[in-house]
């Protein structure tokens, strides 16, 4: 395969064609801010967090979708990206009823984490306290719309992991929904094979062990890459 | 309470600081030419109201501090059963929660009309500085407060924002 060669943040960096801007930034130690990327699992660019820029193009660029070219120029920080990557933060906090002083997640929360790294430390915008529900209809797992960011991790973990294609989005925008099957309760859900596997990939408070109370939901987000590694190299290791 | 965990520093802080204004501290009225309020709880009642605007206009520098000033947090958690929740919120309070004499108080100046809707103090007033944490941690306050008495603004960073 063709190597492309490109600058990240003035560092030059050679790179397999096909790969993506953040598995190349990855590579060269550089860090970008990601929200709904797991590792193990295909990219959809649905957070954008991980907004770019790059010189010659006016729009930012989700780097976890965005395919590498030769000579592409890009930038992972910037005044402008920062301000788009906390707007982006608080926006998701206001859209849903994240309560962290009383969430099973406070402590081990990637949408808490990322906040305090760009620096939110209020949100500007009305919250909108949505009603939403929390589904405990199912034997070991729960499922708290008011916590969900729609990064669809559990989604994908769901399908492209296990391959029980139970977890999907209903809805449009801010009125979207993870739904169990055809929009049942998650424990009627047949496909459903108890795995826990969307539980591991939820980077909030959203899908959780029953019976965890405040702050005790620390999810193994390995949990997924390992999986992945175990099926395709056969060897049972996190990070082969 | 976190504000007590400061321990000994609260000793350091009493030579530096006069505390003019506090629910421990017996002045009816706010005073004039404030230099730091911090502000706790959100804002869910009239008599909120009238107090934020007054802190403002009196106070040089205003804190929200901790979740419920920064977020709404817990006591917001009623806005989620849309408007005209204060009603069921009352009910609940004083009529089913009640063993003796289930009623809503409805004389004047006995129990301030709650808002429709529970807000952080930054939706209402302008607030300089914000300190999130349910509560904030004793480190963090003593952080923050020593940055104020420095005249700095204080910048919170990484571990020093928290929220929950």
């Amino acid at each position: 395969m063709a190597a492309k060669t490109l600058t990240i943040n003035g560092q030059q960096v050679t790179a397999e064609e096909g790969a993506t801007v953040l598995q190349v930034a990855r590579d060269a130690k550089i860090n970008i801010p990601t929200l709904c990327h797991l590792d193990g699992m295909k990219d959809v660019g649905a957070c954008r967090l991980c907004i770019v820029e790059v010189v010659g193009t006016p729009k930012l660029l989700p780097a976890c979708t965005t395919v590498i070219a030769e000579g592409m120029e890009i930038k992972t920080e910037s005044d402008r990206l920062r301000k788009y990557r906390k707007m982006t933060l608080e926006l998701l906090f206001a859209e849903r009823n994240h309560v962290c002083a009383v969430c099973v997640a406070n402590g081990h929360c990637e949408l808490q984490t990322l906040a305090y790294e760009q620096g939110v430390d209020h949100v500007r915008y009305d919250y909108l306290f949505p009603k939403w529900g929390v589904d405990t209809t199912h034997e070991r797992f729960g499922m708290d719309h008011n916590r969900c960011i729609l990064c669809s991790r559990c989604v994908r973990a769901c399908v492209e992991i296990e391959g029980a294609a139970t977890k999907s989005i209903a809805g449009r925008g801010a009125k979207s929904k993870i739904i169990s099957d055809l929009n049942e309760p998650w424990g009627e859900a047949d496909s459903c094979t108890s795995c826990g596997k969307c539980v591991q990939s939820c980077p909030t408070g959203a899908l959780f062990n029953k019976g965890s109370t405040v702050a005790e939901m620390e999810h193994d987000r390995s949990h997924l890459d390992y999986v992945v590694t175990a099926r395709e190299k056969k060897l049972w290791v996190t990070h082969a | 309470m976190s504000f007590l965990d400061l321990d000994e520093f609260l000793i350091d802080l009493a030579a530096q600081v006069e505390v003019v204004y506090s629910p421990v501290v017996d002045a009816k009225e706010y005073p004039e030419n404030v230099d730091v309020c911090l502000i706790e709880g959100a804002i869910c009642n009239e008599d909120h109201i009238e107090m934020v605007h007054k802190i403002r206009a009196r106070t040089k520098i205003v804190v929200s501090f901790g979740d419920c000033a920064v977020t709404g947090n817990v006591t917001a958690i009623r806005n989620q059963l849309g408007l005209g929740n204060q009603e069921n919120v009352l009910q609940r309070a004083y009529v089913e929660a009640a063993q003796l004499n289930p009623c809503i108080p409805k004389l004047d100046g006995i129990v301030p009309p709650l808002l429709e809707r529970v807000i952080p103090v930054h939706e209402m007033i302008h607030v300089d500085h914000f300190l999130t944490g349910c509560p904030p941690s004793a480190p963090r306050i003593k952080s923050f407060v020593s940055q104020l008495l420095e005249g700095k603004a204080p910048q919170l960073t990484g571990t020093d924002i928290k929220f929950g």
